[in-house]
């Protein structure tokens, strides 16, 4: 479980460019979520989800990895970070070893494990980030975009973190890239159903998409917290910072509006389709 | 990484010495260079000291700045006085034998370490007051325009000025990527920080060569970026902004000479 308390940050404190990027978060996440973290840049996102593995520390209260406090002096930080797996934006650009094998097997060895635990747990990240077995020998700097970027994934999944957090795993990819980004989130989520696992995304289709639940950020603070039917629900709000809900939950409200009897919660190209079908369907069948 | 380096970085404001013409800038602080080296006598300092904390104080950076400037010359400024007071031979003020060495403190020596310390503090505060109150690029462009007259002998002074725009606008750009890939990598383990000169060597390179590749990437799209825009170098361009100089750099100018007069003055004639 990872665990808030009031954290707030403050960048370069005691400086003339000394600003805040968090106040007052208080979260709990449970074991097995599968978590969207959205808002606009600058929103704090990206701040709040360095403190789930300690890479910065709050200024200003707690937050607890599996009832351990990272605030605490004491702490070992590596512990902290082996269990809770980070992926930065663009994680393609921390590739640097010869052969993709040897780049996943980065982390696992610092881990001081034995060769062939190694050689499994390569084996393991590279089939979780969907990766092919051919891909291995390669150089890392030979794939595609999507690709390197999987490679990157592979490296964190390849120390088996508790939980795994993903930092705009979508951006700058193609379509067929982001597709396959999000199945891999989804595959991820349903086979290890311990996993926390908290993506950071600018597109609510996404989100919309996979998450159960959905953290809306603004300014620092935690606007809206809830299931993606609750967030979404909030369509004024998201509206008053700047978000959107999906295209297809407003597209239906239009509908609803229009005078078409549609179904609660359309989120998704799917689910619109499904019901709109489902609507055509039930006229000319009758 | 690169936070602490005062040396290149710029404090906005909107003092005098903000305001001046870059160039201009630059000569006095050569000149302001060229006095502090030239100054023995304790007078001459005083008055130097007197210009030096009057500077400071029309620029608006804050002390704290400043001496967080002389912080990484600080063990160069000790070691340099420590050996002028002890190594210089003169009236002996006080002496001891420790393991058989025989310590001597002479008045010149603490003269001289003094003046020295003085001296060094003076210079980095002086040049950092100018990279502090002057933007990188208005700095550049001030070296583009004094090293004109050297175009006659083939200088490439625009090339040369375009090439330190460049690295100084990319300082920041690859601190905070080098900050990203340490980050990146120590959350898959990494240790940057623990072990021998040689483990610590060897700890560096899941963090350069990432930074590498990134500094070519970025070389090859900027390249391309201002190819796409026809820059073509130095011959008869243009500036968008010109740096003119106007009654009010040559008020301060006339100061800052009359100042420099007078610490010379004091120098050579107070002590006869």
């Amino acid at each position: 479980m990872i665990k808030a308390e009031h954290v707030g940050y403050i960048y370069q404190k005691g400086t003339p460019f000394e600003h805040r990027a968090l106040y007052d978060i208080n979260l709990e996440i449970a074991d097995g979520t599968l978590a969207a973290v959205i808002g606009h840049t600058g929103s704090g996102k990206s701040t709040l989800i360095q403190h789930f593995n300690a890479l910065i520390k709050p200024t200003e209260g707690r937050v607890i990895i599996d009832g351990t406090d990272i605030t605490n002096p004491k702490t070992d930080l590596r512990l902290i970070r082996r269990a809770v797996g980070l992926v930065f934006q663009y994680p393609e650009h921390q590739l640097f070893e010869e052969t993709v094998y040897k780049d996943i097997a980065f982390g696992p060895a610092t881990m001081g494990l034995d060769k062939a635990e190694i050689d499994e747990r390569v084996r393991l990240g590279a089939r979780l980030a969907g990766l092919r077995e051919e891909h291995l020998q390669r150089s890392p700097f030979e794939l595609s975009g999507g690709q390197k970027r999987r490679a990157a994934i592979a490296g964190v999944l390849a120390m088996e973190p508790k939980a795994l957090i993903l930092d705009e795993p979508t951006a700058g990819l193609d379509p067929k890239g982001r597709d396959a980004m999000l199945s891999v989130i989804k595959k991820l989520h349903e086979e290890n159903k311990d996993m926390i696992i908290i993506f950071v995304s600018h597109s609510m289709e996404e989100v919309a998409g996979i998450a159960e639940r959905v953290i809306v950020m603004n300014e620092g603070r935690v606007e809206i917290d809830g299931t993606a039917e609750e967030v979404f629900a909030n369509a004024e709000r998201l509206r008053r910072i700047g978000l959107n809900a999906p295209q297809m939950a407003l597209l239906a409200d239009k509908l609803r509006a229009a005078g078409y009897d549609l179904p609660e919660n359309i989120y998704t190209v799917e689910q619109a389709a499904a019901a709109v079908k489902k609507l055509i369907g039930g006229n000319t069948g009758a | 990484m690169l936070r602490d380096v005062v040396i290149g970085q710029y404090v906005p404001g909107k003092s005098p010495l903000h305001r001046m013409n870059p160039p201009l800038k630059m000569i006095l602080m050569i000149a302001y260079i060229a006095v502090l080296f030239v100054i023995k006598s304790a007078a001459a300092y005083a008055l130097f000291t007197v210009c030096a904390v009057t500077l400071i104080m029309i620029s608006g950076v804050s002390v704290g700045m400043i001496l967080k400037g002389i912080k990484p010359i600080l063990y160069i400024v000790i070691f340099t006085a420590l050996l002028n007071i002890f190594m210089t031979t003169g009236e002996v003020m006080w002496s001891a034998s420790v393991f058989g060495l025989t310590l001597r403190i002479t008045k010149e020596g603490v003269t001289a370490g003094a003046l020295l310390t003085a001296r060094l503090i003076y210079l980095v505060t002086g040049t950092s007051l100018l990279t502090l109150t002057t933007p990188p690029l208005q700095l550049t462009d001030g070296i583009e325009r004094l090293l004109k007259p050297l175009n006659k002998i083939k200088v490439p002074s625009h090339e040369i000025a375009m090439m330190m725009t460049i690295a100084i606008r990319f300082i920041p750009t690859f601190s905070e990527e080098a900050d990203k890939i340490k980050k990146a990598q120590t959350a898959r383990g990494a240790d940057f920080e623990s072990g021998g000169l040689i483990k610590r060597a060897r700890a560096m390179t899941p963090l350069l060569v990432p930074l590498f590749i990134s500094a070519f990437r970025r070389a090859d799209e900027l390249a391309e970026a201002m190819e796409a825009r026809c820059y073509r170098g130095g011959g008869n361009r243009t500036k968008m902004k010109e740096q003119h100089i106007t009654a009010f750099d040559i008020k301060a100018a006339v100061i800052f000479v009359l100042a420099a007069v007078l610490i010379l003055l004091a120098e050579f004639w107070i002590e006869i």
